[in-house]
């Protein structure tokens, strides 16, 4: 990218105002159209992540994206602990964590009163927190100068798909450009274009589920010189019924640059022509900081929202991500987190199919996947939304007996539901599990995202899931230097990669990880000789006591859905 | 006093998010005065399975308590 150095230098304003230059590209003059691999259309969070994580296992990639900016306003803000492991591994978590807001604690209050405040990172050993807070721009931003950094990615803005032909074994595009139309083949086509998907569209298909009937005000304002009536922290704020928005919710984040993110609920007969004026939106954030409060509002929205999902993800040689497959509300951060999820689960299967490792039934596995995680986003998403907004009056009476319950006994915490924050789903019925025959506590389950731990490499501190490379499987081997696993032949299928985690007292190898703080072992339940089969997703599929190189073999096909 | 005398405020819903849900569900489309009937109905089930009369008090005083 051009204007690198500026852009890593300068204020909020130049990621929004950023364009990106249509060029033309010589598919569009070749008859019969250019064939690639994988064509991805978005160049949101998900679709540039999809990009990456492709582009990093060597399957080149066109990203097409309608349009020639960033996100417009801060939209999906809060960014979970697992989707920030996954931008590391694509290059650019650090980055997103120095400049994003951390926080782990969230505070729920009732009129005048907190209820309670939870920790969602309550023990240390991790590389990052619960969550960053960070304007998508800004995602997006980093993920576009990664991209860029990437010769295999052919980032084409301007791009709007407008027609779409199914065959055996490719996809035809046609796209429409400042130049006029041409067509494009693909043997697979990523549809990572939002939640009004033309792709959706044309492949005929429908999202189902529930819309609800309420409407919310987004307002990010910018303190000045940070004079506020209130005392604001880098937490997570979440009011039920306070007496400056009366039997409304309203919800507050903290963002860099001074921003500041309120969301209040307005109810279902507000005009959102009206409540986005700023004239109407101003009273509303000085009900909250006090009349003295001095600020610039930066961006303000009013939206509704549904709960749905396609009832497939994948349409022939059409696979979707993000919410142009599913929706949830924002109470949980479960869309664009869930999004970048599914690119990770996708980008490592379609490079096993592309590069003749695996067939069909791993693609189709995406969709079994991501739509049994998309169901638990949206069950989790669909309870904080009737809670935090009671459709009928026992509702709201149970709601607000909960919550006065809340205040003195522990129990009626865990009923409160503010939003079920984002962690990823454990893929219990994945068919590429293996089922575990030895005996094992801990969440570290066949189908669970891999833990973090504190580790030791040559001495110096590191983080264990940096060392999990990416397109590559990894046997995580705990302290036993001598396992039969190192003899382990080339498996043909798929690459291996084998880890030692040694324990910090006794002898390690100069290859190995040191366990620093007993915390790998621990998260794992490991004892010596454990061995935890990791995908190239990092997502657990197998784990033993003391496997065979047989066992590891079984498993990688049963993973790569061979068996 | 007896663990078992004592009414258990502590978390111990096996899995609170399903059962508000089920909660919420059994009113559905209840006029007001049927889900008081089915509220009131709901707490002597649940009096009855719990049955021991101090655990009962504490959990009518603590009740009792939010309300004035």
């Amino acid at each position: 990218m051009q204007n690198k150095k500026n852009l890593q230098t300068d204020s909020v304003a130049d990621y929004q105002k950023l364009v990106f230059p249509y060029r033309r590209t010589p598919d569009q003059d070749v008859t019969p159209p250019a064939r690639h691999p994988v064509v991805v259309v978005g160049a949101g969070p998900v679709g540039l992540a999809l990009a990456i994580d492709l582009a990093q296992q060597n399957i080149p990639v066109v990203l097409l994206d309608n349009d020639d900016r960033l996100s417009s306003g801060s939209r999906a803000i809060c960014f979970a602990k697992r989707t920030l492991e996954i931008f590391e591994r694509l290059g650019c978590g650090q980055r997103m964590l120095d400049k994003g807001v951390s926080w782990n604690v969230g505070k729920v209050f009732f009129r005048r009163q907190q209820v309670y405040s939870f920790d969602l990172l309550p023990e240390a050993g991790h590389q990052f927190p619960a969550f960053i807070n960070l304007q998508q721009y800004y995602v997006e931003g980093y993920l576009a100068e990664r991209a860029a950094e990437l010769p295999l990615i052919d980032i084409r803005w301007k791009s709007a798909v407008s027609g779409l032909e199914q065959h055996a074994d490719f996809a035809r595009l046609t796209v429409t450009t400042p130049d006029g139309p041409y067509q494009l083949d693909a043997q697979y086509v990523a549809a990572c274009d939002g939640s009004r998907s033309a792709l959706r569209q044309l492949v005929g298909q429908e999202s189902h589920g529930r819309t609800f009937k309420d409407r919310f005000l987004i307002a990010d304002i910018k303190l000045k010189s940070g004079h506020s009536g209130i005392d604001l922290a880098a937490e997570r704020w979440f009011w039920f019924d306070p007496e400056f928005h009366p039997n409304q919710s309203v919800l507050l984040h903290m963002q860099p640059d001074g921003v500041w993110r309120i969301d209040f609920q307005l109810g279902w007969d507000a005009n959102p022509e009206e409540e986005k004026k700023p004239e109407n939106i101003i009273p509303r954030v000085k009900a909250l900081l006090g009349p003295e409060a001095q600020f610039e509002l930066e961006w303000a929205s009013v939206y509704t929202f549904s709960c749905l999902r396609m009832d497939s993800f994948r349409h022939g040689r059409v696979l979707f991500a993000g919410d142009s497959a599913h929706g949830v509300s924002p109470f949980g951060a479960r869309g664009a987190n869930s999004g970048v999820q599914d690119a990770e689960n996708l980008a490592w299967k379609l490079a096993a199919v592309l590069q003749g490792r695996a067939g069909q039934a791993l693609l189709n596995s995406y969709g079994g996947e991501r739509e049994y995680a998309a169901d638990e986003n949206i069950r989790n998403s669909s309870r904080a939304t009737d809670f935090i907004t009671p459709k009928s009056a026992i509702s709201r009476l149970f709601r607000d007996a909960v919550l006065e319950l809340a205040k003195d006994h522990a129990f009626a915490r865990t009923i409160v539901n503010s939003g079920r924050l984002s962690v990823p789903a454990t893929l219990h019925q994945s068919p590429l599990n293996t089922l575990q025959a030895d005996d094992f506590s801990g969440s570290m389950v066949p189908g669970a995202a891999a833990a973090d731990a504190p580790v030791l490499w040559r001495g110096q501190a590191d983080w264990l899931l940096r060392h999990l490379s990416t397109g590559c499987f990894t046997a995580l081997v705990f302290g036993a230097v001598d396992s039969a696993l190192d003899c382990l032949p080339d498996p043909g299928l798929t690459p291996l990669r084998v880890l030692h985690i040694a324990p910090a007292q006794g002898e390690a190898g100069a290859e190995t990880l040191v366990d620093r703080d007993g915390l790998a072992a621990l998260r794992y339940d490991a004892q010596p000789g454990t061995v935890v089969l990791l995908r190239p997703d990092q997502h657990v599929c197998a784990r033993w006591r003391a496997p065979t190189v047989a066992n590891v073999h079984q498993a990688l096909e049963r993973a790569l859905a061979l068996a | 006093m007896d663990a078992l005398m004592q009414l258990n405020t502590e978390p111990n819903l096996q899995a609170p998010d399903d059962f508000y849900e089920a909660l919420i569900d059994a009113h559905h489309d209840l006029s007001n005065e049927a889900s008081q009937a089915l509220n009131a109905r709901l707490v002597l089930l649940l009096a009855n399975h719990i049955g021991i009369t101090s655990v009962l008090k504490q959990a009518l005083d603590a009740a009792r308590a939010s309300a004035i």
